[in-house]
């Protein structure tokens, strides 16, 4: 697995108003979760239990240093494990946890972050300032590996200030609080320096077993300092990865909580009386992606031929059965902030797709796609559907199915065109600039456009949010028209659960309420 | 010069045995070398710099030649070492040693009751061939044994966990655990498994005997009155061992290096699984210790079907 799971909230605040915000209210703990009680918490929390959870996406690779994590199983150790300075809560706010003050100066460029008294990790030692530099020092070198490294490539230096870390950013960046969120920054003692694959974080559990690939226990660490979250007395993660024993061990009462339920069984298993499907939307997408620099996809006809070719209502009817929303073309939907919806939604249209495709004067010779099961559940039945969508317009495509083994070394970003998946990010600016950026190492769709670069480098240094959007709409309308990228579909999170688990929150965030139904459900009495 | 041809037979199964793991170990080390995708880029992931990949293969010594890190991997292995696995740098024969374990003990609770059950059955079989009882036992361990394995083990889970809840579909073991835990545990993947092998070694079983059967002797047996299980079971059955023993240490070696599947299915922390998740991360350190541990178990399983037969075997034991 290649790509993070790092998706967090919509982020609906605006960096003006966070901006005042941090610095008027200098939002404390206290202000975090009240903003959270907002919400769900109507009735009282029962302590104590252990919650089981069946995890598919995991191996007997993974490796419990925040550093490494990339799978499901590992997005899910770190959340249970450790915590952030900060947090993105489910309708987009940004939530104080080992942090307990943000403020920057007026440009954006020098950001602070007060560091919470009090709390200690699970060897028993204090949490320091330094603890929290030494973890984003560890995560930005470039020798660490660290699936965080491309949003802490941006960082020019950092220093301890007193109870302060202070954060001097190379250029601007009003986004930088969302993107210390990451779940890979969890902040460890010494920055995990000593031993980073200990699991010794500063969360609600820490860990008791650990057998990769197979199962994890954790009890209750017993000074995690809100006495709002982890109500559990232990949890047990069960690494599932067949989808038919996952969900049979949630029928059975193995476990209470099963992830990844394939939409094709969602309305199947929300029939069974003793559980619940729950689904949220996200920034999740899947994609075609196309070289825009190698033949017949340099050719920008042959490409909106493509794009007006694939039927995308179809695709969420029976790919993700109705779990989901169409794309445009573009890797932002309306989880993200600054989304502006002025962009037409492009349509399955076989007169347009005949005609772009009669412009681009390919020669008739079939389009190979190549794709496996791998790329997104159900790839290769949505490869089928565009196939049959295509030969309505007359375009020939050709289906190469090659095996999920070496997928994402061999074929995604190597091959021309292929199928793919993102999972998103919590930001804009994050986004294109993981893939889209001409110069980004996973720009998956070759695409180099100087205005687009132009206009990207400009929002990031942009302190107007009206000004932001309509630069962000520009971007959008340049990926529409001129990218690599076809979107058919944004995928939502589908989770099972048992009736005993109570206090369930809908957050798009991530997989299972983005990583926390550890920290904030339990089980009824 | 008085020399025992049984010692001399058995030494000389040994040293073969060890020529073949030998060569063996150099197909294994080949196989992975053919693996497409490079370790050290699989390591670093998509965005690592050139410079980290240079160094990292020559930390890793991959720009030394073929042959030097085939023997540099095989004087390790002498040594008793396999080295560190490459994902998570966990000593590769402590992380393997606890799956390997795992999997004798699913193995030999299986053959433990799938051995046994095969030979009565097939016996039972040739006692009554042509009869309802052969017929019975032929169409349902046929059935069962052309059934896919995953489909049966999604059939027993749905039954048995699902509907009756009698045993949880989830087989995963752990060290903390009783042995009573343990086997209640494994009971539906040890179904399974039955199931699967049952076919097979039944059936070689009928078959042999019933050649057996062919032989004069047997009708000399019969003519002096014996009851037809005496026959069988006294008469016939020792001379079919050879064949039986072969197909029984086939189906044990299956059970060891070929249930990734059921694994796969009931979450059950065997070598299977442990190699199929390294092979994904190509991690070759790992693949080629479970590839060499697997063809270890191979080759001493037949080597005892051999022996076995050899024994079981007078024209054998006592070569002129």
């Amino acid at each position: 697995m290649h790509k993070t799971v790092t998706t967090k909230g919509r982020t609906s605040l605006n960096r003006r108003s966070f901006l005042g915000r941090a610095s008027a209210l200098a939002m404390t703990a206290a202000v975090g979760s009240a903003m959270l009680a907002s919400g769900a918490r109507a009735q009282t929390a029962v302590k104590g239990g252990t919650l089981k959870m069946g995890l598919g996406g995991g191996g007997s690779t993974d490796s419990l240093d925040p550093a490494l994590a990339a799978n499901p199983v590992t997005f899910h150790l770190m959340r249970t494990l450790g915590e952030q300075l900060v947090d993105v809560t489910p309708d987009g706010q940004l939530e104080m946890r080992l942090a307990e003050e943000v403020d920057s100066d007026a440009e954006a460029k020098v950001w602070r972050f007060k560091i919470r008294q009090g709390v200690t990790f699970h060897n028993g030692a204090v949490m320091t300032p330094d603890d929290v530099l030494a973890t984003l020092e560890r995560h930005s070198d470039e020798d660490s590996q660290s699936g965080a490294l491309g949003i802490m490539q941006g960082i020019e230096s950092m220093r301890v200030d007193g109870d302060w870390v202070e954060v001097t950013l190379t250029t601007a960046n009003a986004d930088l609080p969302y993107l210390m969120a990451d779940y890979h920054l969890q902040i460890q003692p010494n920055g995990g320096r000593d031993d980073a694959a200990a699991g010794i974080g500063a969360g609600a559990y820490k860990i008791v077993a650990q057998e990769p690939g197979v199962r994890y226990t954790f009890e209750k660490h017993a000074e995690y300092w809100d006495s709002e979250r982890g109500h559990y007395d232990a949890v047990e993660f069960l690494v599932i990865n067949d989808a038919t024993a996952r969900m049979a061990a949630l029928q059975s009462g193995q476990v209470h909580i099963a992830n990844l339920v394939e939409p094709k069984v969602a309305g199947l298993l929300n029939r069974a009386p003793t559980l619940e499907v729950k689904s949220v939307s996200g920034r999740g997408h899947y994609v075609f992606v196309m070289h825009t620099d190698t033949a017949p996809f340099d050719n920008a006809d042959l490409r909106l031929a493509l794009k007006y070719a694939v039927n995308r209502a179809e695709m969420v009817d029976k790919i993700l059965q109705g779990f989901g929303t169409i794309g445009n073309d573009t890797p932002i939907n309306a989880a993200y902030p600054l989304f502006d919806d002025s962009l037409p939604q492009r349509t399955f249209d076989i007169e347009k797709a005949a005609a772009h495709y009669k412009a681009s004067g390919h020669d008739g010779s079939p389009i190979v796609l190549k794709v496996a099961d791998t790329a997104f559940p159900g790839a290769v039945d949505a490869a089928a559907l565009f196939q049959q969508s295509a030969a309505a317009a007359g375009i020939p495509l050709e289906i190469q199915r090659v095996p999920n083994d070496g997928y994402w070394s061999e074929v995604w970003n190597k091959e021309p065109f292929c199928a793919s998946y993102w999972g998103g990010r919590p930001v804009q600016d994050q986004m294109y600039t993981t893939a889209y950026l001409s110069t980004a190492d996973w720009n998956d769709t070759r695409f180099t456009n100087a205005a687009f670069d132009d206009l990207l480098l400009q929002a990031r240094a942009e302190l107007d949010p009206a000004a932001r959007t309509a630069t962000y709409a520009q971007m959008g309308a340049i990926v529409h028209d001129e990218g690599g990228v076809i979107v058919p579909m944004f995928n939502d999170f589908i989770e099972a659960v048992s009736n005993d688990v109570q206090g369930w929150v809908a957050d798009g965030g991530g997989d299972t309420m983005n990583g926390l139904a550890p920290h904030k459900t339990w089980l009824a009495s | 010069m008085t020399r025992n041809p049984i010692v001399f037979l058995l030494a000389q199964r040994l040293s073969l045995g060890l020529l073949l793991l030998l060569a063996a170990s150099a197909l294994i080390f080949m196989g992975t070398e053919i693996l497409p995708g490079d370790v050290a880029q699989s390591i670093l992931g998509q965005s690592a710099t050139p410079q980290a990949l240079a160094n990292l293969r020559n930390e890793l010594g991959l720009n030394e030649p073929a042959l030097a890190r085939y023997f540099d991997w095989l004087g390790g292995i002498l040594r008793g070492d396999l080295g560190t696995a490459l994902t998570n740098g966990q000593d590769i024969w402590t992380a393997m040693s606890g799956r390997l374990a795992n999997t004798l003990f699913l193995a030999s609770c299986a053959a433990i009751i799938a051995v046994p059950l095969a030979i009565i059955l097939g016996v039972i079989a040739v006692r009554y061939r042509g009869q309802w009882p052969d017929k019975l036992i032929s169409g349902i361990t046929l059935t069962s044994v052309s059934i896919p394995e995953f489909m049966l083990g999604y059939i027993a889970m749905f039954v048995l966990t699902v509907q009756f809840r009698i045993f949880p579909s989830v087989s995963t073991i752990y060290d903390s655990m009783s042995l009573g835990e343990k086997l209640h545990a494994v009971a539906i993947p040890v179904l399974v498994l039955v199931l699967v092998v049952l076919g097979h070694m039944m059936r070689m079983t009928r078959a042999a005997i019933l050649n057996v059967m062919q032989s004069a002797y047997i009708e000399t047996a019969e003519l002096k009155g014996l009851r037809p299980i005496t026959v069988i079971a006294r008469h016939a059955f020792p001379n079919a061992i050879a064949p039986v023993v072969n197909v029984v240490m086939l189906n044990m070696a299956y059970l060891i290096v070929g249930v990734v599947v059921v694994e796969v299915v009931f979450v059950f922390p065997g070598m299977g699984q442990y190699l199929v998740d390294h092979v994904t991360k190509r991690d070759v350190p790992v693949v080629q210790a479970c590839g060499l541990v697997f063809a270890a178990v191979y080759i001493g399983l037949n080597m005892v079907a051999d022996i076995v037969s050899i024994l079981s075997n007078p024209r054998l034991r006592h070569p002129k």
